[in-house]
């Protein structure tokens, strides 16, 4: 059994985690998409941004003499959140407000937000260096072990207090996005300017207004992803930067502008990289007595190495098969 | 417009003037033959986005390839791999991939036989995973045995100048077929695809250590021109030698691009250049005027990625070291269109401008950031506030900040560039 309970901790909880990341950080990409019709390219950088906000607080907060059974960087987040939200405020003010005001297309948009993410990038590792960051050099990481003995097995189904809070965080974060979107007045206002913003605007939707929302929204769950993945890896001014791609290849797998499909493709390539690289030669030898053939000793569908590029590989297929996505995504 | 040009580009020549006077001849030696690769790159980059209206943010990856060429072609044989069983199994490996190849194909042409629909997609998914489990049949023991034997396929031992050529012609085919994967996007998906091609690229190079000897890197690599320890040999003083070296480096360099430069200025003014420009402002006029829009966007894709592969070639053979791992989408992707845009899209003359301006500034901004750290920090220290630490590898890490301030001013006010493209009217 203890294959199984490998395949478990390999493959289900690690393409969890994985799948919640992406998601989370989709989310925002795809809402951006929905409301401004560009690509922004700068989420990555804001959520590694929005981490290294959580951390400057955390130390604060230890400074502090606070102590929590909870970790620190999670305590934080809320107020990190805010912070992160005016942040983004100011970047679209500063950066992407004046090009939309002259009516500049979405490509020069897009370049734009890849200035902003070297001009976030430059800044941290002016503050930060390139040196990396735990979050728990004062207090323990926590590890939760499941005993599986009751089904046969030696080993434990094991994982880590930040990976429990990263995908609680993502439940939350998906339900009260579902409920904004489809109960609230804002939130209806959102959607109908996703669906065609000149509509919106005649019918006396305030479009300044969501997009402000938008920023707050997307600048929130940046740093709430950020932050939570720098608390189950580490912190690196990097740290985002190397998945915003696969990031791009979940929104885009959902359907650009699409939050929902955003979630399903965080899921789908979180959990095609997990298993594209797990060795499924380990869930085949428990029958070695009744298989006919040897079983080899390396089944990966790929090597460990190529891992990110499973993402590509799907965005790719998608693309081609279904430019505009599995769920039917907005053009520009 | 000429009065303008003129004015940036002795503007710029001063710049390097200045730079020189600072950090020395061998330094602007350097940064010059540096600065003019880039700008051949550029080039390419105008090709497709100036000329073409094509979205290219996977230039990293046409570099990387260009590179590879040029180390295939220039490094000198590696007699354990030729003696050893490594060529066979890599013909048989070949043997499985066309074998995969003609399965594909053939899947895909079944509705020739009238099986169409469901049917086809499932025999093409089929063929795809048969492929794929052939190739890597073959080719992972092929891989594992030239590791072991021989270490790497090693090189030819041609003239770096055949590499150079080599490079546009193996980015010409892998622009070929990303081209056809891709081109039929729109313009934002057409950006992360081929984001995304240029990972997998980079995927592939650096961890086929059989094939490029991966993160361990090969050096050195041969100039087309006589290196600085050739130029010792004759009797030159060590510090003339690299100057003069790199002067003949240069002057190759100069004599490529200055080729290539008067062949897509005459291209852009022709009936071609036209044609695409038509093709980039309305590519459904264009079409319902009988241009054959898709075969002509890959046209202008594949020749700026010739571009590209020979300037990836070229940077590869200057810095005498192939090294996979350090290639970074920020230096070897970004970095080109912030010179495009900077320059002016359209303008080749733009182009040449921005990359040696954009390229001097991204290699200054390091030192004078480091100038002004040391002054804010001795204010401080005096202010009994305490030195700024690490000075030096903040300072480095400016550059990115840098070109980001750079790119959003450039969009933000003069966003036709500093050359911007000339529109002729007849009146």
């Amino acid at each position: 059994m203890n294959e199984l309970i490998f395949f478990i901790n390999k493959v289900l909880i690690s393409g969890t985690v994985l799948g919640s990341i992406y998601a989370l950080g989709a989310i925002g990409v795809t809402l951006i998409f929905g409301i401004l019709r560009f690509a922004h390219f700068a989420h990555g950088d804001m959520m590694t941004m929005g981490g290294f906000i959580a951390f400057l607080l955390a130390l604060l907060a230890t400074s502090l003499g606070i102590v929590t059974p909870i970790p620190t960087g999670f305590l934080v987040l809320p107020l990190a959140m805010v912070i992160a939200v005016f942040i983004a405020l100011g970047i679209d003010k500063g950066f992407y407000a004046p090009l939309r005001k002259r009516g500049a297309r979405p490509v020069t948009l897009l370049i734009a937000s890849i200035g902003v993410t070297l001009i976030i990038q430059g800044l941290i590792r002016l503050f930060f260096g390139s040196a990396s960051y735990s979050f728990f050099d004062n207090e323990p990481k926590e590890i939760f072990q499941i005993d599986m003995s009751a089904i046969g097995a030696t080993r434990p189904i094991t994982f880590t207090e930040p990976q429990l809070l990263m995908v609680i965080v993502t439940v939350v974060a998906v339900l009260a996005l579902h409920f904004f979107l489809t109960r609230s007045r804002l939130g209806k206002a959102m959607r109908a300017m996703a669906d065609n913003a000149d509509l919106a605007q005649v019918s006396g939707i305030n479009t300044a207004l969501v997009v402000r929302v938008t920023w707050v929204i997307a600048g929130a769950l940046a740093c709430a992803a950020g932050t939570m993945l720098a608390l189950d890896v580490s912190l690196k001014p990097d740290l985002a930067f190397n998945i915003v791609l696969p990031i791009f290849a979940a929104a885009i797998v959902g359907g650009l502008g699409q939050s929902y499909g955003a979630i399903a493709g965080g899921f789908l390539i979180g959990f095609a990289e997990t298993m594209a690289v797990f060795n499924w030669a380990i869930l085949l030898r428990p029958f070695k007595d009744v298989l006919p053939f040897e079983i080899p000793a390396d089944l990966a569908i790929v090597p460990t190495e190529y891992k990110l590029t499973v993402a590509f590989v799907i965005l790719v297929i998608v693309l081609l098969w279904r430019p505009t996505g599995i769920f039917k995504g907005a053009s520009s | 417009m000429i009065r303008r040009a003129l004015t940036l580009y002795f503007g710029v020549a001063a710049l390097v003037f200045a730079v020189g006077y600072f950090m020395g001849t061998a330094n602007v030696s350097l940064l010059l033959v540096q600065s003019f690769a880039y700008a051949l790159i550029a080039l390419g980059l105008n090709i497709q986005w100036g000329y073409g209206g094509l979205f290219n943010f996977g230039i990293m990856g046409f570099l990387m390839v260009g590179g590879f060429a040029v180390t295939f072609v220039s490094f000198p044989m590696n007699d354990a791999f030729w003696q050893s069983e490594g060529p066979m199994m890599l013909g048989r490996a070949l043997l499985a991939f066309l074998a995969g190849a003609l399965l594909v194909i053939g899947a895909r042409r079944l509705d020739r036989v009238g099986i169409t629909g469901k049917l086809r997609t499932a025999a093409i998914i089929l063929a795809w995973i048969a492929a794929y489990i052939v190739y890597r049949s073959q080719i992972d023991p092929a891989a594992a045995y030239i590791e072991a034997n021989g270490g790497w396929i090693g090189g030819l031992g041609l003239h770096p100048l055949l590499g150079w050529a080599f490079g546009g012609v193996l980015a010409a085919g892998v622009a070929f077929i990303v081209g056809r994967i891709a081109l039929g996007l729109r313009t934002d998906y057409l950006a992360i695809a081929t984001i995304g091609i240029s990972e997998i690229i980079r995927a592939l190079l650096k961890n086929a250590d059989w094939l490029t000897r991966g993160t361990l890197t090969v050096s050195p690599i041969t100039w087309p021109t006589p290196l600085p320890q050739d130029l010792q040999a004759g009797g030159m003083p060590i510090a003339d030698s690299f100057i003069w070296a790199r002067l003949g480096f240069l002057a190759m360099l100069l004599v490529v691009i200055a080729v290539i430069f008067f062949l897509v200025q005459r291209a852009y003014g022709g009936p071609w250049g036209r044609m695409m420009r038509a093709i980039r402002d309305n590519h459904i006029a264009a079409a319902s005027m009988g241009k054959d829009v898709k075969n002509r966007q890959l046209e202008v894709f594949i020749l700026g990625s010739v571009l590209m592969g020979i300037g990836g070639a070229v940077l590869v053979s200057f810095g005498q070291i192939y090294d996979p791992g350090a290639y970074q989408p920020i230096n070897h992707t970004f970095i080109f269109w912030v010179m495009v845009i900077v320059g002016g899209a359209g303008n080749n003359w733009g182009a040449i401008l921005g990359a040696v301006l954009i390229y001097v500034t991204w290699i200054i901004s390091d030192p004078v950031a480091q100038q002004v750290f040391r002054a804010v920090s001795d204010f401080s220290v005096n202010q009994g506030w305490g030195a700024i630490p690490d000075i030096e590898s903040r300072a480095s890490q400016m550059r990115v900040f840098v070109l980001g301030i750079v790119i959003t001013l450039a969009l933000r006010y003069a966003p036709k560039g500093l050359i911007p493209e000339v529109v002729k009217r007849s009146s």
